[in-house]
């Protein structure tokens, strides 16, 4: 009865998992199938020529790591920032409430709409113009609802005794929050982060109106140049070039460094996240 | 035998409260409590659940202040100083003032830094005087020689007993003069009581404790003076020995002898 009702909804889980993992596995299979072939160390280490159609991918690759880097610097102070003061100063009032409902539907913003958001704010009302910062500042603003929501669920999450021991023993407020909760829950704002840095990786609207380059063989010497990025690349290549079907390997090579980009991100925070763990378990 | 004062004045009082009203809010929870908590005893708090007990002694280190919407009326003076007074540093009170949680609550660090979370906070980086106080704080809450050898293992592998001792020296490592503490031994074995309770006995000389409780026994095992509290009012409050052998309310006879409700 009861059993066998057991085991169907096991069964149902276990087929549902199977099938999401099969579809990953096939997309992952078919991109690294036809990329590894074009993949090489001049391709990832030199220009593009020919308009893409030959050579590397070396400015893309600098141009989304500095994306990361940028948007990481913004997003990751003022997401933590936010979720402390929503988590552990700010009173619990129908105001905050309705901060956390917006912040929430923010999250669930379409890209293209943070695109023209960006343009419209960062490009040409504060003059960035097409520019690095402006494109951080865009990705920034996409992914601080995911950082903020997830930071501040991870705050929570650690035990309320931790802080009344810490004040009893006469640390301030501030002092409890960075020696007696932050710590704690880094693990979990990590985890939340990574996904929203890894959304901003694989992003094409955002960067597409704020500063990325159709093509630009050459390295940025500033903040305020443009650069090209990977998945923008890869959209040109597949919908653009004049010759899709030749440039056809280095489009899956393209999506293959991408790839391979946001795991060694994952893999890193994942690093961290045991470190963490292991430093503190609770 | 006449009974004249409902405080017993034969020590020095070291809190002192006058006509304390609190509130959660709307909700009133305390009314009209005035009490003179003498030095260098232990003070237990008795009642039924609900009575107060814990939101009176949470007043004492103002731990009350944490939780949003509070609300006190009247005086608490501790070494004849008024800790509502706005001047009143609270991280100064909470240094003379420590306490200890029901639920024992070690960080999830070593043992070490656990004991030498409070002296770092206050300002101590010298290594060997930090290594001294966590000795020493360690010894007084009878854990040093069960720990001596693991001080950096997690706290957390400890048991429960040993966690709420590691609690107790944790608190003591700051110096405070007074100990609040809320239930200590009430999640733990039989075993672990008797411990912190011997241990209570063995600081009883050196600190002011207030320790709250639903265990009668205990309340007449290792305390001085005991406060019976009745939904939100100080019922009684004397030498322990009297409360349980001739209390004065009817109300307190029947707590004690269990006739209620
Ligand atoms: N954070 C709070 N917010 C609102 N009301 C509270 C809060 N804490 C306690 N109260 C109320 O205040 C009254 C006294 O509670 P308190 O915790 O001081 O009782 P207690 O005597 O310690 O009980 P117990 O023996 O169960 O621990 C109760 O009616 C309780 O519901
Ligand atoms: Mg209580």
């Amino acid at each position: 009865m009861s059993t066998g009702k057991e085991q169907v909804i096991y069964w149902l889980i276990r087929m549902v998992m199977y099938a999401i993992v099969m579809v990953i596995g096939y997309i992952i299979f078919d991109i690294v199938w036809h990329g590894l072939p074009a993949l090489s160390w001049d391709f990832i280490s030199q220009y593009p020529r020919k308009g893409g159609a030959e050579g590397g991918i070396l400015p893309a690759i600098v141009g989304t790591l500095s994306l990361l880097v940028g948007t990481i610097a913004v997003s990751l102070p003022l997401g933590i920032c936010s979720a402390i003061y929503l988590s552990e100063y700010a009173e619990q009032s129908r105001f905050t409430a309705m901060i956390r409902l917006a912040i929430i539907t923010l999250a669930g913003v379409p890209s293209i709409v943070y695109g023209l958001f960006g343009l419209g704010f960062f490009v040409l009302l504060l003059n960035f113009g097409t520019s690095i910062l402006a494109g951080c500042l865009t990705l920034a603003c996409m992914i601080l609802p995911t950082i903020i929501v997830s930071s501040e669920e991870a705050l929570r999450a650690v035990p309320s005794g931790y802080r009344d021991a810490s004040l009893a023993l006469g640390a301030t407020k501030w002092e409890t929050i960075r020696t007696n909760v932050l710590p704690y829950s880094l693990s979990g704002i990590i985890t939340g982060s990574i996904l929203g840095i890894g959304r901003a990786a694989g992003e094409t609207a955002p960067i597409l109106l704020t500063v990325a380059a159709f093509y630009l063989p050459r390295l940025p010497n500033s903040i305020f140049d443009q650069v090209m990025a990977l998945p923008y690349h890869l959209y040109i290549l597949a919908t653009q070039h004049p010759e899709a079907d030749k440039v056809l390997p280095l489009q899956y090579a393209t999506a293959l460094v991408l790839l391979l980009l946001v795991l060694g991100l994952s893999l890193g925070a994942i690093f961290i996240r045991i470190h963490f763990r292991k430093k503190y378990r609770w | 035998m006449v009974e004249t004062s409902l405080f017993p004045a034969d020590t020095d009082h070291v809190i002192t409260t006058r006509q304390v009203n609190f509130f959660y809010g709307a909700v009133q929870a305390l009314f009209d409590i005035t009490m003179d908590i003498p030095g260098r005893r232990v003070t237990a708090f008795i009642g039924p659940s609900g009575c107060g007990k814990s939101t009176f002694l949470r007043i004492f280190n103002r731990m009350n202040d944490t939780i949003a919407g509070t609300r006190l009326e009247g005086e608490v003076l501790i070494n004849g100083e008024d800790i509502y007074q706005k001047s009143n540093n609270v991280v100064h009170l909470r240094r003379k003032v420590g306490m200890v949680f029901q639920k024992s609550n070690p960080f999830p660090k070593s043992i070490f830094d656990n004991v030498a979370y409070g002296p770092r906070i206050h300002g101590i980086k010298d290594k060997q005087q930090l290594a001294g106080i966590v000795e020493q704080s360690l010894m007084r809450s009878a854990l040093w020689d069960e720990v001596k050898d693991r001080l950096e293992t997690n706290a957390l592998g400890l048991s429960g007993g040993q966690q709420q001792r590691l609690c107790i020296a944790r608190a003591l490592a700051v110096g405070p003069e007074i100990l609040l503490m809320d239930e200590p031994a009430s999640a733990l074995d039989p075993k672990s009581t008797i411990r912190i309770e011997d241990l209570i006995g063995e600081l009883r000389n050196d600190y002011t404790i207030v320790i709250v409780t639903h265990n009668m026994q205990q309340a007449a095992r290792i305390s001085d003076y005991t406060a019976f509290f009745y939904e939100g009012r100080l019922v009684e409050f004397n030498a322990t020995k009297k409360i349980f052998t001739k209390p004065r309310e009817k109300q307190t006879e029947d707590y004690i002898t269990g006739r209620f409700g």
